[in-house]
């Protein structure tokens, strides 16, 4: 009897010590928590001199980024292996972190460039991202200079220029363009109903109501992580305001109780009358399957959507799924862009130029963008190398003026992203425009 | 005790003093920076306007926390966690005391259920986060078995506030997709206070339980006057131990649901990440920090406070 109380007790011990374990190696495995055992790690280090010297890999170039998803790292070692090349002298380390769409990324990045340990360059979308984080804190070095040397000033749209200077100081270099204001649907689905791809807000509900009818979901949603709701609301808003009064509302010239500010708040709400049910259980990539399964027949989905369709899904472009513009954008495009720059601090800043000259390329991102999906930011690559899908929006982009995505942070700062995203969780279920609009003002003035 | 202590003070600190002392001093250094060093820091980032990527250390006062209490996802939060823990608690109590008493029978094959049900432990929270995201997904597995007989849960997508009434800028009542989340939590916490429950029993003397049978107690009796108050010291390290996992719970959340339609699934530790690292309001998020502090030393002090006495006793 006393021999197995002894017992007991100590398996309850263990278990204890078991417990703890399980916990920590929790955290470990779980990429969201990364950035919260870094920040532990560079608090600790932020009195130490050795780490505020800057690059703490033993690499010569980190390339820190979030691509880690099938295409998207086959264009990332395909870049590095060319580099490697190109310069068999500088060892490369692909510093990628994986999850959430960047999200933990960013995470970890905060951190490390928070304790003076910037990796050599980092992916950073154009816009916001860039210039009202790291530049205006002045941890960012203008590539000017660089771009005079390589000949960059009129290989990407001045728009697209602008949106990665600030004050006439160019910061990054941008490798590759994805469109979010674009619709993908399901083929058969449209052919077997009848329906054409819709034009404008009204023509996309007359198709939405005759696909419920017919016990289809219209609409395939996923915001386990809200963006993909900001998203297609961000895309209601260029659509209703157009391109340059878009921007005049993140610029803050134009009030959140503006007459089409609040249309394009009830248009979002007539919209998410149609999205499946269980929105809220799935990613983006769980959604785009209710498309390619026949269950839904629309999604809204940056054309990061088109590799996953045609890589991952194994459907055909044109045969299997269409895209069209998002209603009422026609002539406009939602850019995201990834783009790379020099952070201060960074000691070999001659070899990471190297890199970005590289990226800026016409061979570096004709490398790198068939293989992730995207189409190259320069105006002169080579046309060949894409898609049919490809083809067609390297010509949009072209021609298209350009917008700057709120979603994935080109509009605005990280901070008002964050706070964006609640309020758009919130009107999601609730359906309130008026707590919307007051949330997102709020939000600004307390930027 | 306490005049041995005074007593023991006047005398000159003996050699084997300085060696215990010596043996400490490592750890305590390393506590005091690290643990509390870290808390006073947090704590003063917390009082700061230090909400952009660009340090910013001027005192900003109790504007981070009034925010907060005005803020509709931090009373959610609040709400979550409070329904998350009364029935996480009371399930893990309930199921945990119950298991133990049955496989306490002295049954055959013993050993086996207990492995069964201790087994879910040595699973860390994000994978039973990511299993049961899975099995209670509205549109998989389980759920179209259930669909047969016409019964459609929405589990964790669930919006529903039972029992609802407006309070302050939320909804307050029970969250229906919580309970998602508490079966998950319930499902791998319940081994550990089965295990503690079963040794608990093991130490209580058989002749106490004759005794009572003696006395003309029946079995149930016998359990409700003798036994379930002889474990209450078991059931009190049960509830601190549970208090302060669910408390601060983070990896089965963010695995499992994330935040949650209308944040029905949101607690303080998602909402603290969220903040800190990605809306880069590190003010704010010290200040959710330190509100989660707040809430499990309300558990945790009074246990200490309670042991203490324990000992002088």
């Amino acid at each position: 009897m006393k021999k197995g109380m002894w017992w007991m007790g100590l398996l309850g011990l263990i278990l204890i010590i078991a417990a703890c374990g399980s916990g920590s190696s929790g955290t470990e495995e779980s990429g969201g928590e990364a950035g919260e055992q870094q920040s532990g790690e560079t608090k600790e280090s932020s009195g130490n001199e050795e780490a505020a010297a800057g690059n703490s890999s033993e690499a010569d170039l980190e390339i820190f980024s979030w691509w880690t998803g099938a295409g998207e790292e086959a264009g990332l070692n395909a870049l590095i292996d060319l580099f490697q090349e190109k310069h068999p002298d500088i060892t490369v380390e692909n510093a990628a972190v994986a999850g959430g769409a960047g999200t933990n990324a960013k995470a970890v990045l905060a951190t490390r460039m928070q304790g003076n340990d910037p990796p050599s360059t980092f992916q950073v979308h154009a816009g916001a991202e860039l210039n009202e984080s790291w530049v205006a804190a002045d941890k960012m070095e203008p590539l000017n200079d660089f771009y005079e040397e390589e000949g960059l000033m009129d290989k990407f749209p001045q728009e697209l220029i602008d949106m990665v200077s600030q004050n006439r100081n160019i910061y990054s270099v941008p490798v590759n363009i994805h469109r979010g204001n674009v619709i993908f649907y399901n083929m058969s689905v449209f052919e077997e109903h009848g329906l054409e791809p819709p034009k404008t807000f009204e023509e996309f509900m007359e198709v939405a109501d005759e696909l419920q009818a017919a016990g289809v979901t219209p609409l395939a949603l996923g915001d386990k992580e809200t963006w993909p709701a900001t998203q297609i609301f961000e895309n209601i808003l260029l659509g209703t305001l157009g391109p340059e009064d878009y921007q005049a509302l993140w610029d803050g010239d134009i009030a959140f109780d503006d007459e089409r500010v609040v249309e394009a708040a009830e248009t979002f709400k007539q919209m998410l009358g149609y999205v499946n049910e269980d929105h809220a259980s799935r990613n983006w990539q769980d959604s785009a399957q209710l498309v390619s399964e026949g269950k839904a027949a629309m999604i809204n989905m940056g054309d990061w959507a088109k590799g996953y369709f045609s890589n991952d899904l194994e459907m055909e472009v044109n045969e299997d799924f269409g895209y069209f513009t998002f209603p009422e954008t026609e002539g406009n495009f939602m850019v995201i862009s990834d783009t790379f720059g020099l952070p201060s601090g960074v000691e070999n800043e001659d070899q990471v130029k190297e890199f970005l000259a590289l990226l800026g390329s016409v061979e570096g991102q004709d490398t790198f963008n068939p293989l992730k999906g995207s189409i190259p930011a320069r105006v002169d690559a080579d046309e060949s190398n894409y898609d049919e899908y490809g083809t067609d929006t390297i010509e949009d982009f072209r021609e298209a003026s350009l917008a700057p995505s709120l979603a994935h942070g080109s509009a605005a700062s990280e901070g008002y992203l964050t706070k964006a995203n609640q309020a758009v969780n919130i009107f999601v279920t609730q359906g309130d425009t008026n707590r919307l609009l007051q949330s997102l003002e709020n939000a600004r003035s307390a930027q | 005790m306490i005049m041995a202590g005074k007593t023991a003070h006047k005398k000159r600190i003996t050699r084997d003093q300085w060696t215990a002392a010596a043996f400490l001093a490592p750890s305590l250094i390393l506590i005091a920076v690290f643990v509390y060093g870290f808390i006073s820091w947090t704590g003063y980032v917390s009082f700061s306007n230090w909400n952009t990527l660009t340090p910013d250390f001027s005192f900003a006062g109790l504007s981070n926390y009034l925010y907060l209490f005005r803020d509709f996802r931090f009373q959610a939060d609040l709400r979550n966690t409070l329904f998350f823990t009364l029935f996480f608690i009371g399930m893990v109590i309930v199921l945990g005391m119950g298991i133990a008493i049955l496989l306490d029978q002295k049954l055959k094959g013993e050993s086996i259920f207990r492995n069964i049900f201790l087994f879910p432990m040595a699973l860390s929270f994000v994978v039973t986060g990511v299993v049961w995201q899975w099995l209670l997904n509205p549109s998989t597995g389980f759920n179209q078995f259930l669909k047969v007989f016409g019964i459609q849960p929405r589990w964790y997508t669930d919006t529903n506030i039972l029992a609802g009434f407006q309070w302050g800028a939320i909804e307050f009542g029970l969250p229906v997709a919580i309970l998602a989340v508490v079966i998950a939590a319930v499902w791998q916490m319940t081994g550990f206070s089965l295990a503690m429950y079963l040794a608990g029993l093991r130490g209580i003397p058989d002749e106490l339980r004759e005794a009572a049978r003696v006395d003309g107690a029946s079995e149930g009796q016998v359990y409700r006057r003798v036994v379930i108050p002889m474990l209450m010291p078991i059931t009190v390290s049960v509830v601190i131990i549970m208090a302060h996992i669910s408390l601060k719970i983070f990896d089965l959340v963010y695995a499992m649901t994330g935040s949650g339609a209308n944040f029905v699934t949101d607690v303080p530790g998602v909402y603290m990440f969220e903040t800190t690292f990605r809306g880069n309001y590190y003010a704010q998020g010290a200040a959710i920090a330190i509100m989660m502090l707040v809430l499990v030393a309300v558990f945790i002090v009074p246990y200490l406070w309670y042991n203490r006495k324990g000992e002088n006793g």
